[in-house]
């Protein structure tokens, strides 16, 4: 099968939903003929789709979300971009008590087909407004959901799914990973919400983790297996709605669970992951659950400050050789 | 000149708000309503002035303050008043309340209570109008404070730059809870920010609604034909608090005073008379149909039930 990158996997999505639907249109600032978007994904499209559909905007990240927003409420598929996921902050009105709650105060008259994109994460020494992990902060806005991707194939499957559906989704884009490559049929198809899916099977740990932690996962596994450790790499792919089944399903196998995310560890994706299965299953845990996540400080600027807080192969090593022995 | 019967019409909008108003008020007197309420009452010149410009497929967004907006777009009495009173046949079955009704079968797209925020939903519907290609026209309503906020400049900016079919609404009521325009803003007009965004800015007496449908008629006329968006400030001034808890003991008592002289009903009535648009009969009868139209409203409303509690677990997602 072809290797894409993650990057054409996006642009492929977003320029097979536009072809399909007229509805379809991107806004953000610099996602135009210009610069296409600061990542590159959005290239090519204002060249094919016209500079209508693929919307340069003023700096005005809540205007973005707001105009999304009334746009999703009236017909409209509306895929913006925020440059970097820490902006959000300035659209959070926007993304969580508008996008997120109009459904429900209204009584389910409104539909929000609103796919808000965000490139983000750590690792490019761009310091701490350009780099964190925020997919907590919406999950914890009931009206969300929050996609995970961390393959070629996932990225553009979801991304798919979230343009055609009619609620508002947080859709989470590491900029590690974009140069990423991996298999994308030429065929169409699509990638659910809400089921995960297994990286690699093992039997003698699960590792749940997201985004560019997947891959720090499995190259842990893979040192693992040197060592004698049979660990399962699961990728929840969303967060919101999250696959609690395929999560509790593999700790009743292994009986361990670590869970790795690039977030801050206080009320994280794993504080929440955690809490889930020491609550529905708990009696299948031999060990204690243990979370690799980022120290609570903000993403500092030096490389060797900004390595320090990332988790990496060696941390999650480590912590599953703390419950596995 | 319009005619008679739009007029009529117009008349008896701005009575089915005051009416509907001062219910909503004696029923939380009675503990009937939740919540808290921001009464629409003396404002009602504005909405209606505004509206009665617009096409049942037009949009309109709106605030906390919103009663009078929904009611001068042609939403049902009964279901407002069920909604205010927390009941399932409420527009928003019960999830809303006062300051989140919405009808979109009637482009209402409805009140949000964050101030301002409704300001760039409405340049959105106004994008997708035109990328849509149809001749829809949004009405954007909120008040002077919210000229304050963030929004109102990325929200005007985007609608001026892209030229959408937005009629941004300044329902200027001099007071944002407590606070008085003039220590909030060193401008007396908040119309004169229009020129910021490269917009017409206009200000209008909001109390005299043939002025302020004057105004929008021009406003919405340019919208549709992709002239782009208008700033309309309207003058009024709100009757009572600005929730059920305030006194609006702030207000000067001339103040008040002098603005009560100004309210819109009175005045819409003698101009009726005095141009002959309406007899002396002829307004009677609009006054007792708005006052059973509000009675049967209320009658619903009460008779309605409540949703079923775990009916708060649905409409979250589609």
């Amino acid at each position: 099968m072809r290797q894409i990158t993650i990057r054409d996997a996006l642009r492929e999505a977003l320029r097979e939903e536009m072809l399909k639907d007229k509805t379809v249109f991107i806004l953000g600032e610099d996602v135009g003929r210009y610069w296409h978007g600061a990542f590159g994904v959005t290239k090519g499209l204002a060249e094919e789709f016209g500079d209508e559909r693929v919307r340069d905007t003023p700096i005005s990240e809540s205007a973005i979300i707001g105009v999304a927003t009334g746009a999703a409420i009236t017909g409209m598929r509306p895929v913006a971009e925020i440059m970097f996921g820490d902006l959000s902050a300035l659209a959070m009105d926007q993304i969580a008590n508008q996008a997120a709650k109009l459904r429900y105060m209204f009584g389910g008259q409104a539909k929000v087909p609103l796919v808000i994109r965000m490139p983000f994460g750590a690792g490019v020494n761009i310091a701490a407004h350009h780099s964190q992990s925020l997919e907590a902060w919406f999950m914890h806005a009931p009206g969300l959901w929050v996609a995970v991707a961390s393959t070629p194939y996932d990225a553009k499957g979801l991304l798919k799914t979230a343009i055609r559906g009619d609620n508002p989704v947080m859709f989470f884009e590491h900029k590690l990973l974009y140069p990423v490559k991996g298999e994308v049929p030429e065929e169409e198809f699509t990638v659910p919400f809400g089921v995960a899916d297994v990286k690699r099977e093992g039997e003698d740990v699960s590792i749940v983790a997201t985004l560019y932690m997947v891959h720090k996962a499995l190259a842990a596994a893979e040192e693992l297996a040197k060592q004698g450790i049979s660990a399962e790499v699961i990728d929840p792919r969303t967060l919101v709605p999250l696959d609690k089944q395929a999560i509790i399903n593999s700790v009743k196998k292994t009986g361990r669970l670590v869970i790795v995310t690039e977030d801050c560890k206080t009320a994280g994706v794993s504080a929440e992951i955690a809490a889930i299965v020491a609550e529905e299953a708990l009696d299948y845990l031999d060990a204690p659950i243990r979370r690799v996540a980022e120290p609570d400080t903000p993403i500092p600027f030096s490389p060797p400050l900004e390595q320090f807080v990332i988790p990496n192969e060696k941390s999650i090593v480590k912590a599953v050789r703390e419950i596995v022995s | 000149m319009l005619e008679k019967a739009k007029m009529a019409e117009m008349y008896q909008k701005m009575l089915e708000i005051r009416y509907f108003e001062e219910k909503v008020f004696e029923l939380y007197g009675q503990n009937l309503v939740p919540g808290t309420i921001h009464l629409y009452a003396w404002q009602e010149a504005v909405a209606v002035g505004v509206c009665a410009n617009l096409r049942r497929d037009d949009y309109i967004t709106s605030t906390h303050r919103g009663h009078g907006h929904t009611i001068a777009k042609g939403a049902e009495l009964g279901k407002i008043m069920a909604e205010i009173l927390g009941k399932k046949a409420g527009y928003c079955k019960g999830k809303g309340g006062s300051m989140h009704i919405a009808d979109f079968s009637l482009g209402m797209l409805g009140a949000t209570a964050v101030v301002g925020a409704g300001i760039p939903i409405a340049a959105g519907a106004g994008l997708s109008i035109k990328l849509r290609g149809t001749t829809q026209v949004v009405a954007c309503f909120f008040g002077e404070g919210a000229s304050n906020q963030g929004t109102f400049h990325e929200g005007i900016n985007m609608a001026s730059i892209w030229k959408l079919p937005v009629v941004f609404v300044c329902e200027n009521n001099l007071y944002a809870m407590g606070t008085r325009q003039s220590r909030v803003m060193t401008i007396e007009n908040v119309a004169d920010r229009a020129v910021a965004y490269g917009i017409l800015g206009i200000v209008v007496d909001g109390n005299d609604v043939l002025a302020v449908y004057e105004a929008a008629r021009e406003a919405v006329r340019r919208a549709r034909e992709g002239k782009g968006p208008t700033l309309i400030e309207c003058k009024t001034y709100r009757h009572k608090g600005h929730s059920r808890v305030d006194p609006a003991t702030y207000r000067p008592k001339e103040e008040v005073e002098e603005w009560l002289k100004k309210d819109p009903i009175p005045r819409f009535r003698t101009k009726l008379l005095e141009q002959k648009v309406l007899t002396e009969a002829e307004a009677n009868k609009i006054e007792k149909d708005a006052v059973a139209a509000v009675e049967y409203a209320v009658k619903f409303a009460l008779e309605s039930p409540y949703p079923a509690p775990e009916e708060a677990l649905e409409d979250v997602y589609a």
